[in-house]
């Protein structure tokens, strides 16, 4: 395993006490594998992310758990050291591009920056490697382009440069949070295109996160879906769409427009998702679930195993 | 019959640097076209949807005919008597310092009477006592209901709905959208609808045209243009599309980017990531024909 998260929580304290926005979760990722984490806007997968590589935001702490990248705990580990990790081992991949990129610097400069803090490389070498990347990437001309800074870029070309400076230093990990939602459809796909073909051909271990379950679809082998800081399903993807096993998923699927499908209405879960400060007690779903029972309002469930997946729903417990 | 009309309705906006910049650099001015010669009729009681990727015009032509823009060509006909707009986000639409009652109540100054307040807000799901919140104290989903609401309170006939649940969640999306068909079946409400989601324009549409830069490229019966896409840049879209039944297979990613509009290509403007087109494509602009605007169509070589 190239990432392994073992019960991680991430807090946030208040003065009115420490807010839950991960609450012990459990993953793990294999070389060449992409994992999706899916949920809606609050649900915690850009925390999860952001714990993963040590960049949450104080007063934001992890709580409990541990984080290994190739057998390594990295969730204890000082600032400086962590950084040499990020961008060594770990490439990172966010939806505005512009967060990433440097206004002030040619993508050329920024790319050997990169390579040259990470690699053992001198400057004519870097700036081979540079372009290469962004060849790889389907930037055309690259030669051309390499003097250019980043506004004389389209958004998808963009990302191809974002993904490029993730990709420079063949990181074992990449993470990749909305990388295609502030695109355009056409765009989205070469970029998905991109990121699958990276994880096959270099064996890296890659964390999708998005709340489209349509590119999920596409890209990832596993998906964990999150719900109120949980993880309520895991699974390989194609079960997950095609049966999943806990009644949110089953609602987020159901509640997905899809081409060719003959119904008028939408499949709809009334209600919404908890705030962090009013999460429910036993079952963080369960206000909002069609099959409650007793157990869901008294006792939280943990991932049960369910045909192929694992679900945190009682529905699951064997008898 | 119908209720809206658009007879080659163009808008362009001056994009100019300043004047000096102008002079000094001696750059003539620079017109953006961004609606050029868009035709098209809204019947009673139908949904049309408008569909395209960003910067392609569609919201443009919702702002022509709600009136925030004057065309500048063209002819905007409107039969009925009130219309009005829902936009995409709902946190920004809502003024922040009024009460849901004063929000909701504003289109009905220029009514005798109007419905009561809670009633409208009940239709929309939400409960009678909202009216003296604010709109901070609510989630998206329901910041985009009080949309809904204040649209309704005006009594129009006609509903403009700029990507309306692009900024919600899907499962905020899927409660927005069954609250929209229920509204149109009891009230009988025609809805422009704006989107860059075909999944979503598959759902509520009963006619669909896909605009790029600035042209309306095909329009046709939901259904049909679903099943049998026409126009190369449709069934690119179309390919394009994530689709959740097939998972592992990849899609067909499409070469290039939508052009500059500011300079757009010559002839058909999706000739240069078009696999079919020929000569006649990069010199010549092709009519809208038969729902589609397309020399290949039209000659029968796809």
């Amino acid at each position: 395993m190239i990432l392994e998260v073992k019960d991680l929580t991430v807090q946030f304290p208040t003065r009115r006490g420490a807010l839950t926005a991960v609450d012990s979760i459990s993953f793990s990722i294999a070389p060449g594998e992409v994992l999706g984490v899916v949920g809606e806007s609050g649900a915690g997968k850009s925390i999860t992310g952001l714990a993963v590589i040590g960049l949450l935001e104080p007063p934001g702490r992890i709580a409990a758990g541990e984080v290994r990248l190739e057998g390594r705990r990295i969730d204890s580990l000082r600032h400086e050291e962590m950084r040499r990790i990020r961008g060594r081992k770990i490439g990172v991949i966010f939806q505005d591009p512009l967060t990433s990129l440097n206004p002030l610097y040619t993508i050329g400069q920024q790319l050997e920056e990169t390579i040259l803090t990470h690699l053992p490389l001198n400057r004519n070498q870097a700036r081979e490697r540079a372009l290469a990347l962004l060849r790889e990437v389907g930037i055309p001309a690259p030669e051309a382009r390499y003097g250019a800074y980043p506004h004389h870029f389209s958004g998808g070309m963009r990302q191809r440069v974002v993904i490029a400076l993730a990709l420079a230093a063949e990181p074992r990990l990449l993470i990749a949070d909305e990388p295609t939602t502030a695109l355009d459809v056409s765009i989205q796909a070469q970029i998905i295109a991109l990121i699958k073909r990276l994880a096959g051909e270099r064996g890296a271990a890659v964390m999708l996160i998005t709340h489209d379950m349509g590119v999920i679809a596409e890209t990832a082998q596993r998906v964990a879906v999150m719900y109120a800081g949980r993880v309520v399903e895991i699974g390989p993807v194609r079960d997950v769409i095609h049966s999943p096993q806990h009644p949110y998923t089953v609602g987020l699927m159901g509640s997905i427009p899809r081409l060719g499908s003959q119904a008028k209405r939408l499949v709809q879960i009334d209600g919404a998702m908890p705030r962090l400060n009013a999460i429910p007690p036993g079952c963080a779903f369960n206000p909002r679930c069609p099959r409650r029972f007793e157990r869901c309002v008294a006792e939280r469930p943990h991932l049960l195993s369910a045909g192929t997946s694992r679900a945190a729903c009682w529905l699951h417990a064997s008898s | 019959m119908h209720l809206l009309k658009l007879e080659s309705v163009s808008r362009d906006f001056d994009v100019s640097r300043p004047w000096l910049n102008r002079v000094i650099e001696r750059e003539p001015r620079r017109i953006l076209r961004a609606v050029d010669r868009v035709s098209f009729e809204v019947s009673k009681g139908e949904t049309l949807a408008l569909v395209g990727e960003s910067g392609c015009g569609k919201s443009t032509v919702a702002r022509l005919i709600a009136g925030l823009y004057a065309p500048s060509e063209g002819r905007i006909e409107f039969l009925g008597r009130r219309l009005q707009m829902i936009f995409q986000d709902p946190y920004a639409s809502l003024n922040p310092r009024w009460r849901v009652r004063k929000i909701i109540a504003e289109p009905m100054m220029f009514l005798d009477g109007g419905k009561p307040i809670g009633e409208l807000l009940v239709q929309v799901g939400l409960s009678p006592d909202d009216a003296e919140r604010y709109p901070h104290e609510f989630s998206g989903g329901q910041r985009q209901r009080i949309s809904i609401a204040r649209a309704l309170a005006g009594e129009p006939e006609l509903l403009i709905c700029d990507e309306p649940t692009s900024a919600l969640d899907v499962s905020v999306q899927a409660q927005i959208l069954n609250l929209m068909a229920d509204l149109q079946e009891r009230l009988g409400l025609t809805y422009l609808f704006i989107s860059h989601n075909l999944a979503v324009v598959s759902l509520v549409a009963d006619r669909v045209g896909v605009m790029y830069l600035g042209r309306i490229v095909e329009l046709a019966p939901a259904a049909q243009l679903f099943a049998k896409p026409r126009h190369p840049y449709t069934r690119m879209l179309l390919d394009a599309l994530p689709d959740l039944g097939m998972t592992g297979k990849s899609r067909t990613p499409v070469a290039g980017e939508v052009p500059n509009p500011l300079a757009p290509p010559a002839g058909c403007p999706f000739h240069p990531r078009c696999p079919h087109a020929n000569d006649r494509c990069r010199v010549e602009t092709p009519k809208f024909l038969n729902g589609v605007a397309c020399h290949a169509v039209d000659e029968g070589r796809i």
